[in-house]
């Protein structure tokens, strides 16, 4: 027979041994939360003893702000751009790599070694590619007969620069994943397609897709959410600019937050993002609950 | 029809030399650059091979700033980081995946929430707080805010999950200690799981620029990469040799690991992330 005191201490086990793990989020993730909406609805540089209650003036004067709206504008054509172009070529990498064999897993690891590489090498490595006088990019173009171009040196090209390091950065992991999806599709499916002499085409819309929807929905929130907290590349490569160009909302709130040491302010710009990532992030459970073909 | 598909067979291998060298071709330049004189990276068409290797390109970049320094920091960070991590989520993950207890769901709940929400939306506040307990430029600052890992818990718990029940109830049986199951039984059954999150852990805090250079203002616990961007300072904006060199001492060590775990780390980070 259990003794009382030790099915207490059974009761009270699990507890215990969720309770390290769950103080760490308490205090470096749900704790900061809150701090940060509370911080949001005050004017305080950092310095000052006493914090000013000024409301909701840091969200006004942030949608107001044409900087900022400037930054929210970069930071969407980033984050679609990004998004829009790993997920089409990586889907399409996926179905042309999808085959085993040791030339195919050499490829494969090709694609894939950028993902592990740090964005400070890649950032430094690409600034030096995207170098408008002595790097290669530009020589690259001019045996096609284009160029030269200013890369990260002109408002016009800059935003679209760093998109193109992020889609080389994340096709592999992209591919990989997509390559994974595919293989748990059983391949019953596809003979029975074939059974009924169904279209390439038709095979891949109405089959491989559906059944590959989960893995889809998982990348394309996955790389949002990657994409809205993107700041080693502008910090390293632009620095927010020429002119504002490439300035996104974690940039901003590090600059807010750091350099001008607005913390109200900063705070405020940290809430909004928390925002749209909670809705992004509703969005796909709502999807994947509803929506999603499941196997 | 025979010779259509032999011509597709090349043209197949074509476009995939084609894929690799988008992918290796900067690397190679990397590497390229790091052995050039300053005058030899200028010259176009460019040579891709130096005439004479300048090796002690490695060194202007090594001594450009406390480098053992930088290197010690990352090495104590990232391994402190995992060790912290394990103590942390093995338990956890034990827990949520064979106890049931009062509230587990909601707990669960929360540690997935955290999974979703990105720590970089946070560290304005996590900044704060470390700076009210006088945590700024210290190893621990640094360590702390990643002593546990939603996606770890979230790892373990499905290969613990995995265990055959027969298994524990027979250790049981035997009147096993619950911590002696955990560590004799489970643990080694989860071996894969728990190289894959030390892989993908250790990579990603060795790599990480953003935290490192946002909670330190000083020289004693910052990192290699913060090490590394700093050359440019030091060195000068075009001195794309040095600043090279000095990146590949940032990559060969991750380069090597990928090299010889290069199947566990795609899995660490590939297909573990959608099961």
């Amino acid at each position: 027979m259990m003794s009382s005191t030790s099915s207490i201490w059974h009761k009270l086990r699990p507890y215990g041994m969720v309770t390290p793990a769950l103080a760490v989020f308490g205090v470096f993730f749900i704790y900061p939360i809150f701090y940060m909406i509370y911080l949001s609805v005050f004017d305080w540089n950092f310095v000052s003893p006493t914090k000013d209650y000024v409301g909701l003036q840091n969200f006004s004067a942030l949608l107001s702000d044409d900087e900022f709206r400037q930054v929210i504008l970069n930071t969407t054509i980033y984050t679609v751009s990004t998004v829009l172009l790993t997920l089409s070529i990586s889907l399409l990498l996926a179905l042309w790599l999808n085959r085993s064999g040791a030339f195919y897993g050499f490829v494969q690891g090709a694609i894939f070694s950028p993902h592990i590489i740090s964005l400070v090498s890649i950032s430094l490595l690409w600034s030096w590619l995207m170098d408008p006088e002595y790097g290669l990019l530009n020589w690259v173009i001019s045996l096609f007969g284009f160029g030269p171009l200013e890369w990260l040196s002109h408002p016009d090209t800059s935003l679209m620069s760093l998109i193109l390091v992020a889609v080389w950065k994340g096709i592999g992991f992209n591919t990989l994943v997509f390559i994974a999806g595919l293989q748990s599709i059983p391949q019953s499916i596809y003979e029975a397609a074939a059974l009924d002499r169904s279209k390439p085409w038709r095979t891949f819309m109405r089959l491989t897709l559906p059944m590959l929807s989960p893995t889809l929905f998982f990348l394309a929130i996955m790389s949002m959410i990657g994409s809205f907290q993107v700041f080693e590349t502008i910090a390293i490569m632009t620095q927010g600019g020429p002119v504002n160009s490439t300035n996104t909302l974690v940039y901003y709130i590090y600059q807010y937050g750091f350099r001008f040491f607005k913390i109200g302010y900063a705070s405020a710009a940290g809430v909004i993002l928390l925002v749209i990532v909670g809705i992004l992030t509703l969005i796909y459970f709502r999807l994947l609950s509803k929506k999603v073909h499941y196997r | 029809m025979k010779v259509l598909n032999s011509l597709l067979k090349v043209v197949n291998v074509i476009l995939m030399g084609v894929l690799v060298l988008i992918f290796a071709l900067p690397f190679v330049w990397m590497v390229s650059t790091s052995l050039k004189t300053l005058p030899e990276t200028m010259i176009f068409p460019p040579e891709w091979i130096p005439a004479a290797p300048q090796w002690q390109n490695f060194m202007q970049a090594w001594n450009s700033g406390p480098f053992l320094h930088y290197f010690m920091n990352s090495v104590m960070i990232s391994a402190g980081i995992l060790l912290l991590q394990m103590i942390t989520i093995i338990p956890a993950a034990y827990a949520f995946a064979r106890f049931e207890f009062k509230g587990s769901g909601i707990l669960f709940g929360l540690v997935m929430v955290t999974l979703m929400i990105p720590s970089q939306l946070i560290f304005l506040p996590v900044y704060l707080e470390l700076s009210s307990w006088n945590l700024l430029n210290t190893h621990l600052g640094l360590i702390l805010p990643f002593a546990s890992s939603a996606f770890g818990i979230f790892l373990l718990r499905q290969s613990f999950k995995q265990v055959p029940n027969e298994l524990i109830e027979a250790a049981r049986l035997d009147k096993a200690k619950e911590w002696k199951i955990m560590i004799k039984l489970m643990i080694p059954m989860a071996r894969p799981a728990l190289i894959t999150f030390g892989l993908f852990s250790f990579i990603s805090h060795w790599n990480d620029y953003f935290w490192p250079l946002v909670m330190t203002t000083n020289e004693t616990a910052r990192t290699l990469p913060l090490g590394i961007a700093k050359i440019r300072e030091t060195e000068g904006l075009t001195t794309w040799n040095v600043l090279m060199a000095g990146n590949l001492i940032l990559v060969v060590p991750i380069l090597i690991i990928f090299f010889f775990a290069q199947r566990s780390i795609i899995k660490a980070f590939v297909y573990n992330g959608v099961k």
